[in-house]
């Protein structure tokens, strides 16, 4: 369905705040709220959109895109929360069990998907020979094993992404044994070559679905109640948007949106085409480098929650502090988080009344920062200057793993805890807090290009040439599909994984085409 | 001395920095080990002068493409079918176990099965840096011969080949593995301590952990490994260009670096076959085979490998010497620049700063 390209709603669904923006055809900003995120996702979302479409200026019938990122995700893997209990199965073995599946993952976040993990008999040789038959019977022993104790299911088998049969064969099983609605996620659908990478992704991708649905319900349950018909995207890790129904079968992919989002906000409010951004939100801050107006891609495995995928997302260090971070004292010092108190804060916070040091308590107390309802209470002096010192040295030692070089760089914070952030940090030029910094994630969604990817494996007999361009115009064609202008759109990757060996040369290739919105 | 667990960090970055851009991947080699390590106890490091000299040294290690390797990864059980394959035929035990190359990977590989079995792993290896072919060992360069070489795969299918030279030993190892499914596990050149000495090339172990442990604890990591291997910077920049494409299952091409900071207006070019090969400015040679050549990340100091290098990265580029063996006339020959296909002679490192190609 095409919307004639008019108002933008952009939405932004932190753990502490969701804000709203309303943009016009010309990227002017004509409304903006921040409402604490509710605990049920809806109302956070609900309101958010109702505040912003009750300003002056804005007629809901004219909004024609909404779209929506969220770090919903990577907060629910950073403080192992709502995450399904995942039925982990690889098919691989004789092959592949030196490296057990979840081994080198952080002990909770196990705990936290519930740790339930086999490898069968199965899987493929580079070649498209089988390394050994799949294992029928031992994928169904294990399905029922954990029958009533899982929620979803991710399936790795060794060369899926060439050859995938042995994934949708364990899939079927799956469903005969958990029942048809059991969540299933699939790793060659996820990932690329590079098993426990692979596997990982994919595992991660089977715990966040709730999360996503979740989003996907608020958002579009409250776009029906406010009246509002139109095109709804949702914001991925590579700063590109993808439809709705393809959020929620592959969440994983909204993992680093919000850092993406938040990274071209920045540039768009500040103009500036190279800097250091930072993010702070209410649980955790993303760090990432402006270049040349996009920011920098990871050239390593990027790491979730302690967890190595393969994914090739914003080069961004998030820490665990955010503006409802906790502040302990604990027989040996004064320790921070990771927990928050997110969208309490306004509750929760000494400053606010409330009964939890955090660190924006801290910040209040220096006179950092002006906010709260009420002065920091008496008691919590030495822990909380303590918990500011242990702030500083943070953000001063994540500037410091993000620069390159020496030269000191200019640092464009945003976000809605951004009076964390001090005005003096080593290493750093100048600290710039454009207007509208509050809701920056939000206005990047908003002005992000949509993508369209195809990914095959095809027969390379036609010509090397040809079989890329016919690649090529696909993805165009699903990215136009997806609402991009016809006139803009780019080729912005080309993978091509020569299959050696076989009589017919044969590859997978997978292309991804972005273009802004059309205007129409 | 032992290896544990919270040790194979450290090794894993020291045996990259040592396969000068190939050995294979160092990251699920690391996993391996750590995985067999926490389940069977710590492995037993030890030199030639700790065993008898009767006591078997069975070097082993993987073959095969990376990319498969890093999708196909082994069972674990490997080892234990070369070693039951080579008491076999030696009607011997097996009294240590080796890592045929220090670099990359393979530097780890044979610690997990040398914690499942209880035997202990010599402190050396056969090339002291990654080489791509199989006769281009230490061994060979002292004149052993690679009598028996055993290629076992995950199904716990083995083949025995008694090859007539080293020559003859990659070729037929190459084409077992790739009937395996592009990677398997290899012993050759079993021998007894008593002709392992001067054959190997000892201490490789400990300096690969030496170097981790210097990167891993150092504020300036790249400086740390410079000192720790006595290594020249021969530029530090951003990479401008890589042309890399598989031919007869090695990757070839090269990367060439674009100085900044102190390097501005400098490109220097790497060769590469699997491993980085030669190092050129303008047409001489800055460095080149044997000796070692890694590109390592300009901040971490972590080794970049061959296959993973992209445009735009911010790298350092060291080179450092090889072990003396390799500086051999028999050394030069197995695998100086002409072993390679390249028309020039070899440049120590030392001196390669205006040699013309």
């Amino acid at each position: 369905m095409a919307f004639r390209l008019d108002l933008r709603l952009g939405i932004d669904v932190g753990g502490t705040h969701t804000d709203a923006v309303i943009l016009d055809r010309d990227n002017v900003v004509v409304a903006k709220t921040k409402q604490p995120t509710s605990l049920d996702v809806t109302t956070g979302v609900r309101a958010a959109i109702a505040a912003v479409i009750a300003q002056p200026g804005v007629d809901r019938e004219r909004i024609s895109h909404v779209m929506l990122g969220t770090t919903h995700a990577t907060n629910a893997v950073l403080e192992r929360r709502r995450l399904h209990s995942v039925a982990v199965l690889r098919v691989g073995a004789p092959s592949s069990v030196a490296v057990r599946p979840l081994f080198g993952w952080p002990a909770d976040l196990v705990a936290a998907i519930g740790g339930h993990a086999e490898i069968v008999r199965g899987g493929y040789e580079y070649d498209g020979r089988e390394i050994v038959a799949f294992d029928a019977e031992a994928t169904r022993a294990f399905f029922t094993s954990v029958k009533g104790e899982v929620e979803a299911v991710a399936i790795s088998a060794v060369f899926s992404p060439m050859f995938a049969t042995h994934e949708l064969a364990a899939a079927v099983i799956a469903r005969e044994v958990l029942g048809a609605d059991i969540i299933v996620s699939l790793s060659h659908e996820i990932g690329s070559l590079g098993l426990l990478a692979r596997e990982n992704a994919t595992v991660l991708n089977a715990a966040l679905t709730e999360v996503a649905r979740e989003v996907a319900t608020a958002l579009t349950t409250s776009l029906q109640e406010h009246g509002i018909d139109a095109s709804v995207l949702f914001a991925q890790n590579d700063g590109t948007l993808m439809a709705l129904d393809y959020a929620v079968r592959f969440p994983i992919l909204t993992i680093g949106s919000g850092p993406a989002n938040s990274i071209r906000g920045a540039a768009f409010l500040t103009g500036r085409t190279d800097a250091l951004v930072a993010d702070v939100g209410g649980t955790s801050t993303d760090f990432g480098m402006l270049v040349n107006g996009f920011p920098r891609e990871s050239t390593s495995a990027v790491d979730i929650g302690g967890v190595s995928t393969n994914f090739r997302m914003p080069d961004v260090l998030a820490i665990a502090l955010g503006g409802g971070t906790i502040v302990r004292q604990t027989p040996t010092g004064v320790e921070l988080g990771p927990d928050s108190v997110g969208y309490r804060l306004p509750s929760e916070a000494l400053s606010f009344g409330g009964s939890t040091p955090t660190v924006t308590d801290a910040a209040v107390q220096a006179g950092r920062a002006t906010i709260g309802t009420m002065p920091v209470p008496a008691g919590h002096e030495r822990a909380l200057s303590s918990a500011l010192d242990i702030v500083d040295s943070m953000i001063a030692d994540a500037v410091d793993r993000m620069k390159l070089g020496k030269g000191d760089v200019a640092l464009i914070v945003v976000g809605g805890g951004s009076v964390l952030i001090p005005e003096s940090i080593p290493g750093v030029s100048q600290v710039l807090r454009p207007d509208h910094y509050d809701v920056a994630n939000a206005i990047g969604a908003a002005i992000a290009q949509v993508s369209g990817r195809w990914d095959e494996v095809v027969s390379m007999a036609p010509g090397r040439t040809q079989v890329i361009e016919a690649a090529c115009a696909q993805a165009r064609a699903r990215a136009i599909e997806a609402g991009a202008d016809p006139e803009h759109i780019e080729i912005v990757e080309i993978d091509e994984i020569p299959l050696a060996y076989l009589t017919e040369p044969v590859a997978r290739i997978s292309v991804k085409a972005v273009g802004p919105l059309g205007r129409l | 001395m032992f290896i544990e667990a919270g040790d194979i960090d450290a090794l894993a970055r020291g045996c990259a920095v040592l396969g000068t851009g190939g050995g294979g991947e160092v990251s699920t080699e690391a996993l391996v080990a750590r995985q067999a390590i926490e389940q069977y106890g710590p492995v037993r490091l030890v030199t030639l002068d700790d065993l008898h000299d009767d006591d078997i040294v069975m070097p082993v290690g993987g073959i095969g493409a990376p990319s498969v390797s890093a999708e196909k990864i082994g069972s674990g059980d490997e080892v234990e079918f070369l070693r039951a394959a080579v008491e076999g035929i030696l009607s011997l035990p097996v009294g240590a176990l080796m890592a045929g190359e220090i670099g990359g990977g393979n530097g780890l590989y044979p610690i997990a099965a040398a914690a499942r079995m209880g035997l202990p792993l010599v402190d050396g290896d056969g090339i002291g840096r990654a080489f791509p072919e199989v006769h281009m060992a230490s061994m060979n360069v002292a004149g052993l011969m690679p009598e028996f070489v055993v290629v076992a795969d995950e199904r716990r299918n083995s083949v025995l080949i008694r090859p007539i030279d080293g020559k003859w030993a990659e070729l037929l190892a190459r084409a077992v593995t790739e009937v395996f499914g592009g990677s398997a596990a290899m012993a050759d050149y079993v021998m007894p301590v008593s002709r392992a000495r001067g054959a190997i090339i000892e201490g490789t172990v400990s300096q690969a952990l030496r170097i981790g442990r210097a990167v891993l604890s150092a504020t300036n990591p790249v400086a740390a490994l410079v000192e720790a291997v006595g290594a020249v910077k021969l530029i530090e920049g951003k990479v401008a260009d890589v042309e890399r494409h598989t031919a007869g299952g090695f990757v070839r091409g090269s990367v060439v670096v674009e100085g900044y900071g102190p390097d501005a207006g400098r490109l220097v070019r790497v060769e590469i076959q699997n491993e980085n090969l030669v190092a050129l400015e303008d047409g001489a040679v800055l460095a080149c085979v044997p000796d070692l050549i890694t590109l390592v990340d300009s901040q971490s100091a972590d080794a970049v490998a061959t296959e993973v290098v992209r445009y735009g990265q911010r790298v350092a580029i060291l080179a450092f010497p090889c072990a003396p063996i390799w500086r051999t006339p028999r050394g030069i020959e197995i695998a100086g620049p002409r072993a390679f296909g390249y028309d020039f002679d070899y440049v120590p490192m030392e001196a390669g700063h205006g040699v013309q190609a």
